[in-house]
C-alpha cells in the first residue's frame, strides 16, 4: 500500500501538535498543516480509473494541495483526506481516467 | 511492469492542508516552485534543502502559515506586506556571513510586488542580491478581496475597477514587472505559467543556479477573482499562452535584443529569422481565453474593448521584439 | 588596552558596532545619524568589520533587512532618526513579535512637519508602544556603552528583545568629547557570540517565522512581549552590574544627583541631564533644595525606581524635549501612571523645552524652577507648561 509523502508529517503532528505560544510566535512542526483534513471542503470527488491511467504524471503535477501522491509503481494515488474537489485533475487528464462525481456522505 | 520516474522530484515542500481556495493556481505554482529549487540546489550543491524562503503577505501567505501550523517544509519567514525583497536582501547576507551554501528564494503575489513592493524589488535587484524573486501573478489584489493591482490587465472586473456606466472595467494595460526587473540587467528574468508547468520548472531551475539576481513571474489562474471554473484553471492559464495574451519569454544580462521567446503552442504559427523569434501568426482568438472568466464577461457586450486589449498585447509583443497576429473570432 | 581618544557621538556609535561584531548592517542615510554607517562602512571595506553591509534604499527596507538577517540567526545593527524611524513604524512592531535582538542607534531628532533635523526626542518616544527596549544616552561615552549593553540585554534568553539607543542629534552625535573605547576582547568576554534559540532559517531545521495569530493566539503572543519587557528590568540590573565590573564605568535606570534631601528633583533624559545637574549645583549655591533625576532606561519603564524617587521629592519637574497632542509629554504620562495609585505622591509638573533642537538655557531652567516653587507655595500653576517659546511670533 502506498504511503502518503507526508506520513511522517502526519505522524509527528499527531504525537507533538500544540497550541502552546512559542517565542516569536513561530510555527516550529514543517508541514503541520496536515492537521487540517481539507477534504471536507469537497462537493465534488474525483473518481481514478487506473486501467486508463498512463502515468503521465500531469495531475500529479498539476495538484494543488497536494493531494495525489505517486505509488510504487509511480500510478497516483488520490489523498482524499486533502482533496478539496477542484476538478482540475480530470479536466487536465488527457485519457479521462478521472471523472468527478458528487460525492454522496 | 517498468516504473516510469515523475518528471520532477517527489520530495515536498508545501504541505497539504493549508486553506488556500480549491483550485488556486497560485498553489500550485508555489508547489512545484519548490520542487525545482529543491532540484536545482541538489544539482548545483549536492543539498537540496539549500534554501530558504521570504514571503510576502498574500494569500500564499495567510492560507500556509498559519500559528501553531504550517505548510512549510523549508525555512519560511513572512515579515510584512510590501518587504519580502527586503526581508530577502537581509536572509541572504545573514547566509552568505554564515557561510551557509544555497539560494534564497523570495516570493510575493503581484499585490505584494508590483505595487506596494516595488521599491523593495528594484533594490533588491539593483545590489545584485543572490535571490530568486518569484512574483505569482494572478492579477489583483487577491487576499484583500480582488482590487486591482497595477498588474491587472485591460477591461478586467475587479472591485476598484468594475464596469459600470463610465467604465470599462480596469482602465489602464497591464504593468509587466518582468520588464521592469529586466531594466535591472540582471542575470535571468522569465515569465511563465501553470499553463506551462515544464517550462515554469525549467525556468525556475535556470533562475536558481544563476549567481545573482533572478526574476521570475508566473502566471496563476484565481478562479475566485476570475470568476472562472474550478476544473479550468490551468487549462485558462495555458489558453492565456495560446492566444497570446500571455507572452512566455526570457531576458538575459538585460539584453532586449535577443529575448529568447518560447513558442506558445495551440496551434500559433511562429516565424523565425537567425535563430530569434520575429513573428507569430495566433490561431486561438483572445475571446476563447476571455469567455471562460467572469471578470471578461461585460467585455463581450463592447466589442470595441476586446480590439483595445489586442492592440495592447500586440504593442507589449513589439516590445519583445515580435511582430504579432492577432485572429478575432469567426464571423 | 582601552583607547582613550575624542570623538562624535555618531562615530561612538559605529565603534560600538564594530565592537559588537554584527555580521549584517543594513543602513540608509539620515541626518544626524548618516555618520554611523558612513563609519562602519568604512570598517568593513578596511577589513576591521567582517560583516555584510547592505547599503538598502529606504530606512522601512533597512529595518527590513535587518528583520530577516535576524531571523536567518545573526546579530544584526543599524542607525537612524527621525523620518527614517517613522518611516520603519510598522516593521519595529514586528521586530519586537517576532522577538528579535536588533540593536539600532538612534541620532534623536525631531518629526516633521515642519522639517527640522535638529535635537529632540520625538522621533524615539513615538516608537514607545512598539515593544522595543530604549536607553538614552547623556554624552558619547554613554552612547557607546550603553549600545554594548543594549545587545547583551537584547539577546539575554529571558528577553529577547529589539533595543534603541538614542543620543541628541548635533548635541551629541556631532559634538566631539572624550570617548574611551573599551578593549575588544573584554567586549568579547562581555557579550560572546550570538546563538540563535528560537530564530533561525535553517534548512536541517526548518521553521516558519512571521505566522498568522488568530484570535485565538494572538494575545498571548503579545502578552509574551509584555513578559520580555517585564524581565528586562531585572536583567537590565545584571547587565549594568556586569558592566560596571569588566569596564568600570557605572549605569543605573534611573540616575539621581543631590536628590536626598531635594525639594524640586529635574527629571530629564539625554544630553539635557548635563546642563541640569550644572544647573542644580547653581541653584543649591543659591539655596534652594533641588536635585535632579536622569532615565538612562525609558523602555521598560523604570516603574519601582521612579516610585522611590518619588518619595524623595515635593515637586517632580519633568523636562522633557516631546509632546503627546492634548495630553503633555510622554514621560509625564508615565511618571503620572506610575504615581497614580500611591497614596502619597509629588506634585507633577510636566515641561515642554528643547523641541527641533531650541537650546535649554539656564534661563528657561529658572523659569521652570519659579513654577515649581510658585506650586510648592499653593499657587496655581499649568500641569503642562511650554518653556522657552517666542511668544513674540505667535498671535
Amino acid at each position: 500500500m502506498a504511503e502518503s509523502p507526508f506520513k511522517a508529517d502526519i505522524e509527528r503532528v499527531e504525537k507533538e501538535y500544540s497550541e502552546k505560544m512559542t517565542v516569536g510566535a513561530t510555527a516550529t512542526i514543517p508541514g503541520s498543516s496536515v492537521i487540517n483534513k481539507t477534504g471536507s471542503w469537497r462537493v465534488f470527488i474525483p473518481e481514478f480509473n487506473r486501467d486508463k491511467c498512463t502515468r503521465c504524471f500531469l495531475c500529479y503535477i498539476y495538484c494543488p494541495e497536494p493531494a495525489i501522491y505517486l505509488d510504487e509503481e509511480s500510478y497516483p494515488v488520490f489523498d482524499y483526506d486533502y482533496c478539496k474537489g477542484c476538478g482540475i485533475c480530470a479536466n487536465e487528464c488527457p485519457v479521462d481516467a478521472i471523472t468527478m462525481v458528487r460525492e454522496t456522505k | 511492469m517498468a516504473v516510469r520516474k515523475p518528471p520532477i522530484t517527489t520530495r515536498e515542500y508545501w504541505a497539504p492542508g493549508h486553506a488556500a481556495c480549491a483550485g488556486c493556481g497560485c498553489a500550485t505554482a508555489l508547489k512545484l516552485a519548490t520542487k525545482a529549487f529543491s532540484e536545482a540546489m541538489e544539482e548545483r550543491y549536492g543539498d537540496p534543502n539549500a534554501f530558504a524562503i521570504a514571503q510576502a503577505t498574500g494569500c500564499m501567505e495567510v492560507v500556509s502559515a498559519v500559528f501553531p501550523y504550517t505548510a512549510w517544509k523549508a525555512p519560511w519567514l513572512h515579515v510584512a506586506f510590501e518587504n519580502a525583497a527586503a526581508a530577502a536582501s537581509g536572509v541572504e547576507a545573514a547566509w552568505k556571513k554564515l557561510g551557509r551554501k544555497g539560494k534564497i528564494l523570495a516570493i510575493g503575489g503581484d499585490g505584494g510586488t508590483a505595487d506596494i513592493g516595488m521599491q523593495a524589488l528594484s533594490g533588491m535587484l539593483e545590489r545584485w542580491h543572490n535571490v530568486v524573486y518569484l512574483m505569482y501573478d494572478n492579477e489583483a489584489y487577491m487576499n484583500t478581496g480582488i482590487q486591482r493591482s497595477s498588474s491587472t490587465p485591460y477591461g478586467a472586473w475587479t472591485t476598484t475597477s468594475p464596469p459600470g456606466k463610465y467604465s470599462i472595467g480596469e482602465d489602464k494595460p497591464k504593468k509587466w514587472v518582468a520588464l521592469i526587473a529586466a531594466a535591472h540587467q540582471i542575470p535571468y528574468v522569465a515569465t511563465a505559467s501553470i499553463g506551462n508547468p515544464f517550462d515554469f520548472v525549467r525556468k525556475m531551475k535556470k533562475a536558481a543556479k544563476v549567481d545573482g539576481p533572478a526574476f521570475v513571474q508566473v502566471h496563476c489562474t484565481c478562479p475566485t477573482g476570475w470568476k472562472s471554473p474550478l476544473e479550468k484553471g490551468v487549462e485558462i492559464a495555458r489558453l492565456a499562452i495560446e492566444t497570446g495574451v500571455w507572452p512566455l519569454f526570457e531576458i538575459e544580462n538585460g539584453d532586449f535584443h535577443n529575448i529568447k521567446i518560447q513558442s506558445p503552442g495551440g496551434g500559433a504559427k511562429v516565424k523565425r529569422e537567425g535563430g530569434r523569434v520575429v513573428a507569430i501568426e495566433f490561431k486561438k482568438p483572445i475571446e476563447e481565453y476571455l469567455k471562460l472568466q467572469g471578470r471578461f464577461k461585460h467585455l463581450f457586450k463592447r466589442p470595441e474593448a476586446i480590439d483595445q486589449l489586442r492592440e495592447q498585447i500586440k504593442a507589449m509583443w513589439k516590445v519583445l521584439g515580435v511582430e504579432v497576429t492577432l485572429p478575432k473570432p469567426e464571423e | 588596552m582601552p583607547i582613550r581618544t575624542v570623538m562624535k557621538a555618531n562615530e561612538a556609535a559605529a565603534w560600538a558596532a564594530k565592537l559588537a561584531k554584527p555580521k549584517v548592517i543594513a543602513a540608509f542615510p539620515i541626518t544626524p545619524s548618516t555618520l554611523v554607517p558612513e563609519k562602519i562602512s568604512e570598517f568593513v571595506a578596511n577589513g576591521e568589520l567582517d560583516a555584510e553591509f547592505i547599503k538598502v534604499e529606504s530606512e522601512h527596507s533597512a529595518i527590513s533587512a535587518c528583520v530577516g538577517a535576524s531571523a536567518a540567526g545573526v546579530r544584526v545593527f543599524t542607525a537612524t532618526a527621525s523620518q527614517g524611524l517613522a518611516l520603519m513604524h510598522e516593521v519595529l512592531f514586528i521586530a519586537a513579535g517576532m522577538r528579535l535582538p536588533i540593536v539600532m542607534a538612534i541620532g534623536n531628532r525631531s518629526l516633521s512637519a515642519p522639517i527640522n533635523i535638529w535635537n529632540d526626542w520625538q522621533d524615539s518616544i513615538s516608537e514607545r508602544d512598539t515593544g522595543w527596549l530604549q536607553f538614552y544616552a547623556e554624552n558619547n561615552q554613554e552612547a557607546l556603552d550603553l549600545i554594548l549593553i543594549a545587545f547583551k540585554v537584547a539577546e539575554d534568553e529571558r528577553v529577547l528583545l529589539p533595543a534603541m539607543v538614542g543620543f541628541d542629534a548635533f548635541i551629541l552625535t556631532h559634538t566631539v568629547e572624550p570617548v574611551e573605547i573599551p578593549d575588544q576582547e573584554v567586549v568579547d568576554e562581555f557579550l560572546g557570540e550570538y546563538v540563535p534559540k528560537h530564530a533561525y532559517l535553517d534548512p536541517t531545521r526548518p521553521i516558519t517565522q512571521g505566522a498568522l495569530g488568530f484570535p485565538a493566539h494572538y494575545m498571548e503572543a503579545r502578552y509574551t512581549v509584555w513578559e520580555a519587557n517585564e524581565n528586562a528590568k531585572k536583567v537590565i540590573d545584571e547587565v549594568f552590574a556586569e558592566f560596571e565590573r569588566k569596564f568600570g564605568r557605572k549605569y543605573q535606570k534611573v540616575e539621581e544627583y543631590r536628590t536626598d534631601d531635594a525639594e524640586v528633583i529635574f527629571v530629564t533624559m539625554g544630553s539635557l541631564a548635563g546642563t541640569v545637574k550644572e544647573y542644580v549645583d547653581h541653584l543649591r549655591e543659591k539655596g534652594v533644595k533641588a536635585g535632579a533625576a536622569k532615565l538612562t532606561v525609558y523602555r521598560p519603564f523604570p516603574t519601582e525606581e521612579v516610585r522611590k524617587l518619588a518619595k524623595k521629592a515635593k515637586v517632580l519637574a519633568i523636562l522633557e524635549k516631546n509632546i503627546t497632542f492634548s495630553v503633555g509629554g510622554a514621560l509625564f504620562q508615565d511618571f503620572s501612571r506610575a504615581l497614580v495609585n500611591e497614596s502619597e505622591k509629588p506634585i507633577i509638573l510636566d515641561f515642554i523645552l528643547g523641541l527641533g533642537g531650541r537650546d535649554v538655557t539656564f534661563g528657561n531652567l529658572d523659569e521652570v524652577t519659579g513654577i515649581c516653587q510658585k506650586a510648592l507655595a499653593g499657587g496655581k500653576v499649568d500641569e503642562v507648561s511650554w518653556i522657552g517659546l517666542r511668544k513674540e511670533i505667535l498671535e
